[in-house]
This record gives structure tokens, C-alpha cells and sequence, in this order.
């Protein structure tokens, strides 16, 4: 019984603690702008199973994706475990759901075999980190707190498996050496177990009960400290996937304020039956967090700052100041400085800093090609030039402020419908001396 | 140019050149290898001649949405009054933004890119290719990023120059992996942010490394970076810069 007060006070202080921080983060998503409506579910279920269960994306890289999807199809597996440890824990049950019977033999062992793996993986992923010197996980945007906080969970994942496997181990020595029946097949647990010095059935109980807390405690912080930190992804990557842009990669989102205002300026007649009743004009284009759409937002607390986007990135590759890691990480680094501010201030509170210039500079926006290599990486499809094309737009219709050349391309394009100075008047030039007829068109009466 | 003129039926296609292909002195010869293939395939088709504008792409891309929105709205007017229904395209920017962006504008059309629709004329038979002329050259494709990871077209030009050629070579970055050649994006126009290479050249490099002798393109922009890339090696005399339709043009010997 005092397990089980014990047990449900540490849920409730979890349960409180997270509902606050996802509140926090919600209260920053009512910041946002909209992005698109989410339709097409059949789509989306679709995507979601191949690239977020299926790790399709991750295995654009093979060997470390594998190790990766072998992490992420362990917890899959674990986190029924990890369930029944919750049910266990409330209503004093033991191994509540045995009543499955072979489906519940297949999920443990099957989480038992996946917990050694995913430990080894884990185990990897540290030494890559801490050991080795790989590119990907350098650049301006990698500060110290940036590595602890990736070491931080790494280390958090790997205890949660070893003590998954003593928890295991002490379980069902346990239960053997009191000639009770073992619940659950554990063949990895059994053949670890045959390197533990023997011990006293009682030994072996004190080794389960203090992994099960361990684990199930270890978890509960676990998920308290995810959404402050890198690997808030074990949350969101699923979502973000299934909450993905379904345009062809190529696509630019139209802007329908522009639309009106263009529709306005082609034909002024409009101008005197509109509204003047209609809601304030928004800013056009993204200069702070607040501009940035849902999905942006989304994006950037799913960024598990991998890197892969900036490795493929041709700006980043030939030196250019340019990630688009750090576009996403200053776009959540900049709503949690200002977000509390406007919940506190309302939306219009300006603190004299923004997401332009303080956190990403021009220089930075306008190193982009565009080509969506980043895009097509990223193993949970976040969109990076979606928002960097939104700085620009602010750049350009709000400012007037952008390289002097695409000014001058501007230019041609208004006053000779090209982007070079040439006449309109020259555009058939190459059909001379050309031995086909080209034909023109021309109205058909 | 009156005799250009010939009154009767709609062409069943509008050939949109494309800023590119009015302009730019090398890609002229792009348009009109193209052009001439057209002709050969005894396709129906028409082009806007001086009525043709930008699309508005290069200016959409550097932020200039008011621009591009004037531009889209001018150019569905025209193709309204010239009741255009399906559009080829060779430049691939052309091509992304006639196809994806102009339906949110109430420009709604079947927009073609010409890989596209020389691969369906080879397989239905009707442009037969005589590989003769290239069997035994080395040619490696560049990915033009509107076209690849912008819209999925991959096989079609992969497609096309196995015909052409016996010795298809790959970078070791392509396909969805291909390396933009730094045009994109409104760079075309402009000088590189600062840094310490130029894309065109780490592009130029993978090209090189096949050891290929033509490096095939399908994008004006690439096609501008990768033969600045090749001058910049001294290679332009080894190794030729072609756009797809220049090679199919060459072995037809249009």
C-alpha cells in the first residue's frame, strides 16, 4: 500500500509538472501565425508510418540510421513495459497485463532483447559524441550546453535500459529461485543473468525492486526535462511528421494579404467596396517569433539538432555563414526568451530584440539557394526554407532591404518582365535564322 | 515575323521559353535545339513570343511576393485570353512555379517539363534515338534541384540518356542527394554571401571526379554555373557542358 501512495504521488507531481510546461508551450503556439489547414488524414497516417515508425528519412544516412531506428523500434517495443510498470504502480497489480499471454511473452522478450540493443546503441551514439570528432555535430550554433544537454540524455536513456535489464535479470532469478513461475520470456536477462555472481533469492528481489524504481522514476523525470531539452523529439518527431506540409517540396506557400493588396492595386475599383471594418494588417513576412507559423514553432521544438540539414546544406559545405540547423534552434531559442513576455504583455510586446538580426542575420538568409536539401534530409521533415524565404519576404516588403543586385533584378522584372535588362521586344530573337517556323500565338476569334 | 504567323486551330501546346531561353546566349541554343524537336515530333505547339514576362520566380524566391504576385497575375491573364490549357516548360523554375504556385493564384493548367514529355515520346515510339553518334562518350546528369528534390523527377532524364548513351555515369552526390549548383534561390543574380568556396566549383569537383565527358543539365542556372565551373578548371575544351535537348538534337542531327 505504501508503494502504491508513493507511486501515486510521484505520477501526480509528473502529470502537474508536464501539463504546466506543455500549457507554457501551448500558450506560445496561440502566438503563431497559421500555417495550412491539416486535411488529407489518410496521407498523413501514411506518412507517418514510413517515415516516423518506418525511420525511412534516417536511412538516407544507413549505418547510423540503423542504429537509430533500432533506438527508436526499442522504445516502441519498451513503453509497454513501461505502462504496465504504471498500471503496477497505481493498483498494486503485478504484471498486469500477463493476461495477454503469448502477445505479453512476444512484447517482453522482444523489449528485453530491444533494451540490450538499444543500450548499445546509446552507448555508440556517447562515443561519437564524446570521443570522436564528427563534423555534423560542430558549428556556431553547438555551444557547450548544446553537447551536455545531448549528453545528458544519451546518459538518461542508458541507464533507463540498464536498469530495464536488471530490473529483468533480478525479476526473474527471483522467481525462479523461489520456484514461482517467470511472467514474460527475458532470453537476454537470463543470459546476463549467468554473469551475476549467485545470489540469495532475497538479493535478487531487493535488485528488482530497486531497477523497477530507478527505471519508472528515472522516466518520469525523463519526460520533465524533455521539452526543455534537444531531445523533446522523442515527443514530437511522430507529430511533426504527421502535422507535415504535403506540397511538393518545391512549393511556396502563397501570401493571400499580398493577394488582396495586389488584387486592390490591379483593379482600384475594389478599393472603395472593401472593408475598411478589416483586421489590422499583419506584418508581411516572418522579423520575430511571433510571425513564424505553427508549424515553424512545431518544427523547431521537434529539431533534434542532428545536423544532417546543415551537412547536405551547399551554403554551409563552401563556408557560407548559413545553417539551417541554427535557423530552427534560434527560432526556439527566440520564442522562449520572448514567448513568456507576450503571454505576459500581449502579442504587440516589443522587447527591442527579434529573431531577425539578434538571433539570424541577412547575411545568413540570403546565402540560401533554396535547393531543399535540407528539407529532403531531415529525418522528421522539418521545412527550414519555408521560414528562411519568410525572413526574406519581411526583408523585402517591409524594409526594402536586400542585396543591391536582386534590387536591380527587381527592377528589370517590373519595368522589362525579366530579371535582365533586356526588351520584351528581343525575346524572339532566338528564332532567327532558325530553319522550323516557330509559331505565336495570338487570339482566336 | 509575319510569315512565323499561321492562322487556324489552338495549338495543343504553349511552349513557355522562359527568360533563360529569350536571353541568355548559350541557352538560346537550348530553346532552339528544343524547338526544333518539337518540330520534328510534329507536336501543335506555340509560344508568347514578346508577350511572354517572368513568371516572377526569381523574385518570389529573393522575398519579393508583391512582385511575384503581379507577375503570376499578369501571366494568367495572358494564358485566360489564349485559352492555354497545357504548358511545356524547359527551365525548371518555370516549370515549379507554373505547375505548383500559380494554382493558388487561379492559374490552373498541365504543366509539362520537357524531360517529362521527351521520355513519354521515346516510349511510345515516336522519338526514336539513334545512339550511334554518343555510344562510347562518358556523360554524367546534374540534378537541376527544381526539378529533383523540388518535384521528383528523377528517371525521366536518366531515362532518356541511357538511350543516348551506353555510359551513363553518377556523381556519388545525386538524385534526391544532388548538389544545388548555387543558381537557386535568386543567386543567379547576385554575388555568394562570403564564404570559402563557390558551389558551382565543389559541383564542378563531383562532375569532374566521373571523369564523364559531357555533363548533361536540364536548367538554364545550372547550366550557366556548371560551364563558369569548367572554365574556372580550364576544362571547356575537354569536357562539354549540354542541355539533354542538345544531345537528343545532336543525335537526330536536327
Amino acid at each position: 500500500m505504501t508503494k502504491q501512495i508513493i507511486f501515486t504521488i510521484a505520477l501526480l507531481i509528473t502529470i502537474g509538472a508536464f501539463s504546466y510546461t506543455i500549457n507554457r508551450i501551448i500558450g506560445f503556439f496561440k502566438l503563431t501565425r497559421p500555417a495550412f489547414p491539416v486535411k488529407d488524414f489518410g496521407k498523413r497516417i501514411n506518412l507517418m508510418l514510413t517515415i516516423a515508425f518506418g525511420q525511412t528519412k534516417i536511412f538516407r544516412r544507413p549505418i547510423i540510421g540503423f542504429i537509430h531506428a533500432l533506438v527508436f523500434w526499442g522504445f516502441c517495443v519498451i513503453i509497454f513495459g513501461s505502462i504496465e510498470m504504471v498500471i503496477d504502480g497505481l493498483t498494486g497489480s503485478d504484471r498486469f497485463l500477463q493476461f495477454l499471454g503469448p502477445v505479453y511473452n512476444i512484447i517482453m522478450a522482444t523489449g528485453d532483447v530491444f533494451a540490450l540493443l538499444v543500450a548499445i546503441a546509446i552507448i555508440i551514439f556517447l562515443s561519437r559524441r564524446l570521443f570522436f570528432h564528427i563534423k555534423r555535430f560542430e558549428g556556431v550554433e553547438m555551444k557547450k550546453i548544446t553537447h551536455i544537454d545531448a549528453n545528458i540524455a544519451l546518459s538518461i536513456i542508458l541507464i533507463l535500459m540498464i536498469s530495464l535489464l536488471t530490473m529483468n535479470i533480478g525479476y526473474s532469478e527471483y522467481k525462479t529461485l523461489m520456484g514461482e513461475g517467470v511472467v514474460g520470456l527475458y532470453p537476454v536477462s537470463i543470459f546476463l543473468a549467468g554473469f551475476f555472481i549467485r545470489g540469495s533469492a532475497e538479493s535478487f528481489r531487493l535488485m528488482y525492486e530497486v531497477s523497477w524504481w530507478i527505471h519508472i522514476l528515472l522516466i518520469f523525470v525523463f519526460a520533465n526535462l524533455l521539452p526543455y531539452s534537444k531531445h523533446f523529439h522523442v515527443f514530437l518527431s511522430v507529430p511533426n511528421v504527421f502535422l507535415s506540409r504535403l506540397d511538393p517540396l518545391g512549393k511556396l506557400l502563397n501570401m493571400d494579404s499580398i493577394t488582396r493588396e495586389v488584387k486592390l492595386m490591379l483593379d482600384p475599383n475594389t478599393a472603395f467596396t472593401a472593408s475598411t471594418t478589416e483586421a489590422p494588417v499583419e506584418r508581411f513576412g516572418v522579423k520575430d517569433a511571433e510571425d513564424a507559423s505553427w508549424k515553424n514553432y512545431f518544427d523547431s521544438l521537434s529539431c533534434t539538432q542532428c545536423g544532417r540539414c546543415t551537412s547536405v546544406c551547399p551554403a554551409n559545405i563552401t563556408g557560407k555563414k548559413l545553417s539551417p540547423r541554427k535557423i530552427m534552434m534560434d527560432l526556439r531559442a527566440r520564442m522562449k526568451e520572448k514567448g513568456p513576455l507576450m503571454v505576459k504583455n500581449g502579442r504587440d510586446f516589443n522587447d527591442n530584440r527579434s529573431l531577425l538580426r539578434d538571433f539570424i542575420s541577412e547575411e545568413e538568409l540570403w546565402a540560401c539557394t533554396t535547393c531543399n536539401a535540407c528539407a529532403k534530409e531531415c529525418p522528421i521533415n522539418i521545412n527550414q526554407p519555408t521560414l528562411i524565404v519568410d525572413m526574406r519576404r519581411y526583408l523585402v516588403m517591409e524594409e526594402a532591404s536586400a542585396p543591391g543586385e536582386l534590387k536591380a533584378v527587381f527592377n528589370n522584372i517590373e519595368n522589362n518582365g525579366a530579371p535582365w535588362q533586356y526588351s520584351a521586344e528581343d525575346r524572339l530573337l532566338w528564332t532567327k535564322d532558325l530553319e522550323i517556323n516557330v509559331r505565336i500565338v495570338q487570339p482566336f476569334v | 515575323m509575319a510569315d512565323l504567323f499561321s492562322k487556324g486551330e489552338n495549338p495543343e501546346y504553349l511552349f513557355w521559353v522562359g527568360c533563360a531561353g529569350a536571353f541568355d546566349d548559350r541557352y538560346k541554343k537550348v530553346v532552339r535545339a528544343f524547338a526544333k524537336i518539337l518540330t520534328h515530333l510534329e507536336v501543335s505547339y506555340a509560344v508568347l513570343g514578346k508577350e511572354e514576362t517572368c513568371t516572377g520566380d526569381p523574385a518570389r524566391r529573393a522575398g519579393n511576393e508583391m512582385l511575384y504576385q503581379m507577375q503570376a497575375l499578369q501571366v494568367i491573364e495572358i494564358f485566360k485570353m489564349y485559352e492555354v490549357k497545357k504548358i511545356i516548360t524547359i527551365c525548371p523554375h518555370c516549370f515549379n512555379i507554373l505547375k505548383n504556385e500559380y494554382p493558388d493564384l487561379g492559374g490552373k493548367y498541365e504543366v509539362i517539363n520537357y524531360l517529362q514529355f521527351l521520355n513519354k515520346k521515346i516510349e511510345e515510339g515516336k522519338l526514336i534515338i539513334d545512339s550511334a553518334s554518343l555510344k562510347n562518350i562518358s556523360v554524367t546528369y546534374h540534378d537541376p534541384c527544381y526539378l529533383g528534390r523540388a518535384n521528383d523527377i528523377y528517371d525521366e532524364p536518366r531515362s532518356i540518356l541511357k538511350k543516348l548513351t551506353g555510359n551513363l555515369v553518377e556523381m556519388h552526390r545525386n538524385k534526391s542527394f544532388a548538389l544545388c549548383c548555387g543558381a537557386g534561390g535568386g543567386q543567379m543574380f547576385k554575388e555568394a554571401e562570403k564564404g570559402d568556396k563557390e558551389i558551382f566549383i565543389e559541383r564542378t569537383e563531383d562532375a569532374l571526379k566521373t571523369e564523364a565527358k559531357v555533363i548533361a543539365t536540364a536548367c538554364p542556372f545550372c547550366m550557366t554555373m556548371l560551364t563558369d565551373g569548367l572554365k574556372y578548371k580550364n576544362k571547356e575544351e575537354e569536357i562539354k557542358n549540354l542541355d539533354i535537348a542538345e544531345l537528343i538534337a545532336q543525335s537526330l542531327e536536327l
